[in-house]
């Protein structure tokens, strides 16, 4: 596949250069240019989406079927074995798994929110008061943005064990509610998009500083904390090191690291590979419900910031 | 890629790890070897034990405990396989002083362990020293380390190899199975005129070559009071190197990574026609080609001399009390319990599938009984046999590494660069410094 598809456009590119010329509508370009980057975004297109088609294929076989039929289709019992494989994953282990979903889902919308609201007082604090060792701070975060996450996960295991919160929720929520990047994105956002005027307005009126940051700043602001949020929400979703070190109660576990484990015993135990395929692909069924659904306010979010 | 992003991620971890032991170096480390069995008394009142394993539904086996022993509960963790970062937490746990009470270590890591002091000797709880008679000596002497009077963990089960074959296509090309390895290579030759492969050398199955090693009757490792005697390359364990090496040349075996379904493909498809394998491969078999039911048998290892009866051991688990447990006397009951009792190993067979270590386990009903994917043969009957004949081998201090790097030049191999022995002499270098940069004592 990877041989041909670098051939077969260049078939199509011909015929078309005849017919687009005719389309004529909207801003003129290149029909070259136009069908070049049509062709780039398919083959990426093709290149993200067959792996989780893949997934999405595997999880409606049975362990036989997957070993002996097409990778890439379904089997005519698919539609069964998916159902059967579903109620499986949903039951197995006196129910587990719907377990690890909701501590993911707690872990990421909870801690990510927190870790937003934290991440834009702190980011609109260092942009808009002016004290003592501000840019000595923000440098600090600017450095923590550096500093792998997976790298911290061995001293706050340390640093937990001293407090003895180790293998409890506060052991994954505490660490994860931080983000250096999330300040620093609030400081460049607060800093082009809430005017200074703005806040004096507010405080000539008699509003408090604490209201102001609430009631004024944070809807100006909002875009950038849909990012903030997005991106926390991802990457606690997708933490996996740091409750591998912290957490040996399965009934804690997120999901990633409840997979991981199930994972880890396929070789011994290869009824556990179906297992983890359908629950790899239900995992990711949040993930795509939160982009879709806070898509809408990103997009028009980023583009009214580029208006101005 | 979430493997690849984890080993990185790993690689962080150990760094780190090195570098905090550095700053804690000497806080008891080191002094190993001077305890003798502590005393074992048992504590007053209620007692509540931690266990971490990942053998899955080990809460089934531990529940009938618990009902039974109202004063000793024991709380169950199930997490990931040893080698995917338990062992990593172990240490790291036992360095901020909460480890469990109990913890699953595989025999080859032990040693680990051990040259950590992370391992608390049981010798003295009652109970310990009968369950001796449960075991065989080659089995018990991985949990004692040839140490007098010490006792660090009790087998839980373990992997005699022997040699899975498909019995079907050996009878229709009149082949007898083969006794001998140089039978073993012949066939090989013959299997391939035919279009099939004996078998499939993995370069991560290091393991497994270790249990060939020490068939042949070579040590990779011994010990003398604390100084470590590295022996990768001994006349033995070249010998089944360049054997194998032989195979890989004239491109007689399978090279596939193992438990990949490429691999399981190539035996459901009958391309590759027998593994030397431990017990629990007939699982992994079964699941694996499930189109090959009926047409498999199993029979002894060949061996080097004909006539001999050597075997050797792939995996396995033991039961370790991890140093600053309070309970030792109750968590010593409890394991003697969990891997010696009809109760437990029936409940961990039936639940787990796991082979016992325990001569106690071997005739439960369901490994005295023929299993139909092997053409209603009894093969557990034969792994029992295969489990008396083991040859003892001792595991390094350092076996992740070893495995690595080891591994490392098996792929080289594969790949038609440098030999297994190549690779073996490399691992010996490696090992001897990785176990200097620990400050373990090598000759």
């Amino acid at each position: 596949m990877s041989v041909d598809a670098p051939l077969r456009p260049a078939e199509t590119f011909d015929d078309k250069t005849t017919r687009a010329p005719k389309r004529g509508r909207g801003p003129r370009e290149s029909v070259m240019s136009r069908s070049a980057a049509m062709l780039i975004m398919g083959v990426f297109t093709l290149y993200f989406l067959i792996p989780i088609f893949w997934l999405l294929v595997s999880s409606t076989k049975t362990l036989d079927n997957f070993n002996t039929s097409a990778a890439l289709w379904f089997t005519p019992s698919s539609l069964q074995d998916g159902i059967a494989n579903v109620g499986r994953l949903f039951t197995y282990d006196g129910g587990i798994f719907p377990r690890w979903m909701l501590n993911s889902i707690v872990y990421a919308t909870v801690a990510g929110g927190l870790g937003t609201i934290l991440s834009a007082m702190c980011g609109y604090a260092l942009a808009k008061y002016r004290f003592w060792g501000r840019e000595a701070l923000f440098n600090i975060f600017l450095g923590g943005v550096l500093v792998p996450a997976t790298a911290l996960a061995l001293p706050l295991f340390l640093i937990f064990s001293k407090v003895q919160l180790t293998d409890t929720f506060w052991a994954v929520f505490l660490p994860s509610i931080v983000s250096p990047f999330g300040v620093y994105l609030c400081r460049i956002y607060a800093s082009s998009s809430v005017p200074d005027e703005i806040i004096e307005a507010a405080r000539i009126d008699g509003s408090g500083e604490v209201r102001t940051f609430f009631t004024v700043a944070i809807r100006l602001m909002s875009p950038a904390l849909v990012t903030v949020f997005l991106f926390q929400f991802v990457a606690i979703w997708n933490n996996f090191f740091l409750p591998l070190v912290m957490l040996r109660t399965q009934s804690l576990f997120p999901v990633t690291l409840g997979l991981y484990t199930w994972n880890s015993n396929v070789s011994q135990y290869p009824e556990l590979r179906t297992l983890v395929l359908v629950g790899a692909f239900v995992s990711i069924i949040p993930l795509l419900i939160a982009f879709l659904s806070l898509q809408r306010f990103w997009r028009s979010g980023l583009g009214a910031g580029g208006l101005k | 890629m979430k493997k690849s992003k984890f080993l990185s991620a790993a690689a962080v971890a150990v760094a780190a790890t090195i570098a905090l032991a550095g700053c804690s170096a000497g806080s008891g480390a080191g002094d190993s070897g001077s305890d003798t069995a502590a005393s074992c008394k048992a504590s007053t009142g209620k007692v509540t034990l931690n266990f971490t394993s990942w053998v899955p539904n080990m809460d089934k086996v531990v529940a009938l405990w618990n009902k039974e022993n109202p004063d000793i509960q024991v709380k169950v963790s199930i997490v990931a396989n040893g080698n995917s970062g338990t062992y990593k937490n172990f240490f790291n746990q036992l360095k901020a002083g909460n480890a469990p009470d109990i913890g699953q270590v595989e025999y080859d890591t032990l040693p680990a362990f051990r040259v950590q002091d992370g391992l608390a000797n049981i010798a003295s709880c009652s109970g310990v020293s009968d369950a001796k008679a449960d075991f065989s000596d080659g089995l018990w002497n991985q949990v004692t380390f040839g140490e007098a009077n010490s006792v660090y963990a009790i087998p839980q089960d373990s992997g005699p190899m022997a040699l899975y074959y498909r019995k079907d296509l050996f009878d229709k090309a009149g082949l007898s199975v083969p006794t001998t390895w140089a039978e073993y290579a012949a066939d090989a030759v013959k299997i391939k005129a035919l279009g099939g492969n004996i078998t499939n050398f993995a370069k991560g199955d290091v393991n497994q070559f270790a249990g060939l090693v020490s068939q042949a009757g070579g040590q990779w490792f011994s010990t003398d009071d604390g100084t470590w005697d590295v022996n990768l390359t001994s006349a033995e364990s070249t010998k089944v190197a360049d054997y194998w090496q032989d195979l890989i040349s004239k491109k007689l075996v399978n090279t596939l990574p193992s438990f990949t379904d490429e691999w399981n493909n190539a035996y459901n498809t009958g391309q590759d026609w027998t593994w030397v394998s431990a017990v629990w491969g007939a699982n992994t078999i079964s699941s694996g080609a499930p189109k090959t039911s009926g047409k498999w048998a199993v029979a002894q290892m060949p061996q080097w001399t004909e006539g001999d009866k050597a075997s050797a051991a792939w995996g396995g688990s033991s039961s370790v009390v991890f140093k600053g447990s309070k309970h030792p006397a109750e968590a010593s009951k409890f394991l003697v319990w969990l891997n010696t009792s009809k109760e437990a190993l029936t409940a961990l067979n039936k639940e787990a599938n796991l082979y016992p270590a325990s001569s106690t386990g071997a005739d439960l009903p369901a490994l005295t009984s023929g299993v139909e994917f092997y053409g209603n043969q009894a093969i557990y009957k034969d792994f029992a046999t295969a489990a008396e004949n083991i040859q003892p081998f001792t595991w390094g201090p350092t076996m992740t590494q070893t495995y690595s790097d080891v591994s490392d030049g098996f792929g080289s191999a594969i790949s038609g660069s440098g030999t297994l022995s190549d690779a073996l002499s490399s691992g010996q270098t490696k090992t001897i410094a990785a176990l200097k940069a620990q400050s373990i004592a090598v000759k």
